[in-house]
């Protein structure tokens, strides 16, 4: 990974020291902690969890029988649990909420905005309208028929906000496109609400499906968005040298050499793609993507190189050990994902956000 | 020296007073913008008063009013139809003043007091009433009000750390609203239906009901902190160009900032209480007024009246279109205020003020 890391591009004509990552004007706290070390440090823990969520659930398993299903025949009860409940849940949690946490970063670039959730564009709002209407109006009740009527309402939310944020003389500017899409939001949301008080059954699913769940999914549908999160993903992270140059603003990213259009269509692109499907598949867990980046920032620095990357292993260790704390914590029942990563991600956050000298992405 | 000195610099009209010394931009466009959403509130106003099931003639709402005309009339307009009237009008103000000010304080368009967890601390003591029967003895009001005050208490309390900064401000605003929500998601999803659609109904924002005791509270709240936020104004137009230029122009920052959030948490909270935290008036009517005005920040008394024509307009709506189905007011905010919102966004003219 370090090999592909370009020096900075301001680097070429400043050398400076790490710590002058910051902005000007914005005094160097303490040393950063070195990037590659918690890389390394997040992925292991990343690594742990995936094992611990393979390994606790409803009924207990022991580590050595979870590994050797994994590694032998697909047969038996204790495979059966493994490969079919377990290890689609655990693959759901490293997928959804990396995407949503890339998602997020990138939303919290293009906008130039802090409060940019990776939802900004619409993607969850069309989302749950798209399942209203599945659900309301042509009936579906398969899990699998909310997928794609999901995905395909998170795409059409935010193309909308994208052609109206284009729309006018100014043309798009990162606050156009912040006010369109929390506009198209929420008359989407007033919408889903307003028919969901009136009509107890969409309610009643619509409740579940907004508090975020990683159970339900099996591996084909997985495999099936698998293209989705992918492509969104290597856009963005080929993004992420434009974003720098965006953070210095408009003007100074065009006359460095950036076609602005270009970095927002491909940005927009990669934030529909990433949270559309993961909203499809995993439910409106956004808050993960809001959060994490920002906790990464106050870690590592604001460079997107480094940001994307970062986040895309932070926000599954989030989503995962929500997830385990989920299945424990009310045993034999479980308390749904969202949910538990608010309660355990928020005190870190804002312990995080107190501590540092912030860096506004 | 004249009494009264007219400069014209920069295409802007200055007035300056030699006693008592003072001075001001005149902006014909922002008075302009006042006078037509005070006109149009007026008018939905009288419109929401004098039609419904029973229609009134304007000749018979204004006697009655004041207790005149028939027992009938009277007990229509004063009992059932003005309160709930006054609490869109109120409410809408008081979400509209606010969110003028977050969004001026921390310089940011999408910090309404939604985004950063005040109305949802409210919302989760409503429907932690309402689920659990947790203080249920007093009611949502007062659950509301303390819900809101004690969160936006949380939040600076936790954002603290010798001194605070807007934008850090935000950020623990983040989470605690993260935190509030999981809350209220839980308990929705471990309530029973019934109690699921009631709670979804106060959380959408709702005026269905409301009398003469949810109006005085929020009517003595506006009738204290609107002044003070007027009186605190200057401070707010220093604080938009961020703390240092705040500083350099002599604002005591932090205290200044203190005073402002606490009036605006203030009128937030009275709102919330009295109708429930109304979807998208604090964050969209900030952006309607600064954009009919054409001022560079969102300018106070226009957004307040902006946000009251929301809501009171969005309110008639709810009850003359959908009638029969008892619509909560918060649905059509945003079914009507994006639209508008989106078309002013649309129409920009300027880069200064199409944001």
């Amino acid at each position: 990974m370090t090999e592909e890391i370009r020096p900075p591009v301001l680097a070429k004509t400043a050398p400076a020291p790490p710590a002058d990552d910051l902005p000007p004007g914005i005094p160097a706290g303490r040393p950063r902690v070195r990037r590659p070390v918690v890389l390394a440090a997040m992925t292991a823990l990343l690594l742990l969890l995936c094992l611990l969520s393979l390994a606790v659930g409803s009924r207990q398993i022991p580590l050595g029988q979870v590994l050797s299903a994994l590694t032998g025949p697909h047969d038996g009860e204790v495979g059966a649990i493994v490969w079919d409940v377990r290890v689609p849940r655990t693959l759901l949690g490293v997928l959804a909420g990396a995407a949503l946490g890339v998602g997020g970063a990138v939303m919290q670039a293009l906008t130039r905005n802090p409060l940019a959730d990776p939802g900004l564009l619409g993607v969850s709002a069309g989302a749950a309208f798209a399942l209203m209407l599945s659900i309301g109006v042509a009936g579906v009740s398969s899990f699998y028929g909310y997928v794609w009527f999901a995905f395909g309402g998170a795409l059409a939310a935010s193309a909308a906000v994208y052609v109206l944020s284009g729309l006018g003389r100014g043309g798009q500017t990162p606050i156009k496109l912040a006010l369109a899409g929390i506009a198209v939001t929420f008359m989407l949301e007033s919408i889903t609400r307003g028919v969901s008080l009136v009509d107890p059954q969409v309610l009643n699913r619509y409740r579940f499906w907004s508090s975020g769940s990683l159970t339900g999914q099996d591996t084909s549908t997985l495999l099936q968005v698998l293209p989705f999160l992918a492509t969104g993903g290597l856009l963005a992270l080929a993004l992420a040298p434009a974003l720098n140059n965006l953070a210095l603003g408009d003007d100074v990213a065009a006359s460095l050499g950036r076609r602005l259009r270009l970095i927002r269509v491909q940005g927009v692109a990669a934030v529909v793609l990433l949270t559309g499907a993961a909203v499809a598949v995993a439910g409106p867990i956004l808050f993960v993507g809001l959060v994490v980046p920002h906790a990464v920032r106050a870690l590592t620095g604001p460079d997107q190189r480094w940001l994307l990357p970062l986040t895309a292993v932070l926000a599954p260790c989030l989503l995962l050990a929500a997830d385990i704390a989920g299945r424990v914590v009310a045993r034999p029942q479980e308390i749904d994902v969202g949910i538990v990563a608010a309660f355990l991600g928020a005190p870190f956050f804002i312990a995080l956000v107190r501590r540092r000298r912030l860096a506004e992405p | 020296m004249s009494a009264i000195e007219v400069t014209r610099t920069a295409g802007r009209t200055a007035v300056r007073l030699a006693r008592p010394r003072a001075s001001m931009i005149l902006r014909p466009r922002l008075v302009l913008t006042c006078a037509g959403l005070a006109a149009a509130t007026f008018l939905v106003l009288c419109y929401c008063l004098a039609t419904g099931d029973y229609p009134l003639g304007l000749g018979e709402v204004i006697p009655a009013l004041w207790g005149g005309g028939d027992q009938g009339t009277v007990l229509i307009v004063r009992t059932l139809r003005l309160p709930r009237a006054l609490i869109g009008l109120l409410a809408g103000a008081a979400f509209g003043m606010s969110g003028a000010v977050f969004q001026t304080l921390t310089r940011n368009p999408l910090a309404s007091p939604d985004m950063i967890g005040i109305t949802q601390g409210a919302g989760t003591a409503v429907v932690a009433g309402i689920v659990l029967g947790v203080g249920a003895g007093l009611g949502t009001q007062t659950l509301g009000l303390g819900g809101a005050l004690l969160t936006a208490l949380l939040i600076y309390a936790l954002a603290w750390n010798r001194g605070t900064t807007g934008f850090r401000i935000v950020l623990v605003g983040i989470g605690v609203n993260w935190v509030f929500v999981g809350a209220t998601q839980y308990l929705i999803v471990k309530a029973k239906v019934y109690q699921a659609q009631q709670a979804v109904g106060w959380l959408v924002g709702n005026l269905n009901g409301r009398g003469w005791e949810s109006v005085r509270p929020l009517a003595i709240a506006l009738a204290v902190l609107v002044p003070v936020m007027l009186l605190l104004s200057p401070w707010l137009r220093s604080l938009q160009f961020g703390d240092q230029v705040a500083g350099g122009l002599g604002v005591p920052v932090q205290r200044a900032r203190l005073a402002l959030l606490c009036a605006a948490v203030g009128l937030v909270a009275f709102a919330t209480a009295a109708a429930g935290p109304v979807a998208f008036v604090a964050l969209a009517a900030p952006q309607i007024a600064l954009r009919l005005a054409g001022t560079p920040r969102p300018p106070l008394t226009a957004s307040a009246l902006c946000g009251a024509l929301i809501v009171l307009g969005c309110d008639l709506t709810a009850q003359r279109l959908f009638a029969d189905l008892e619509l909560p007011v918060g649905v059509v905010t945003g079914v009507l205020g994006a639209p508008f919102l989106l078309w002013l966004l649309v129409r920009a003219n300027r880069s200064g003020t199409g944001g």
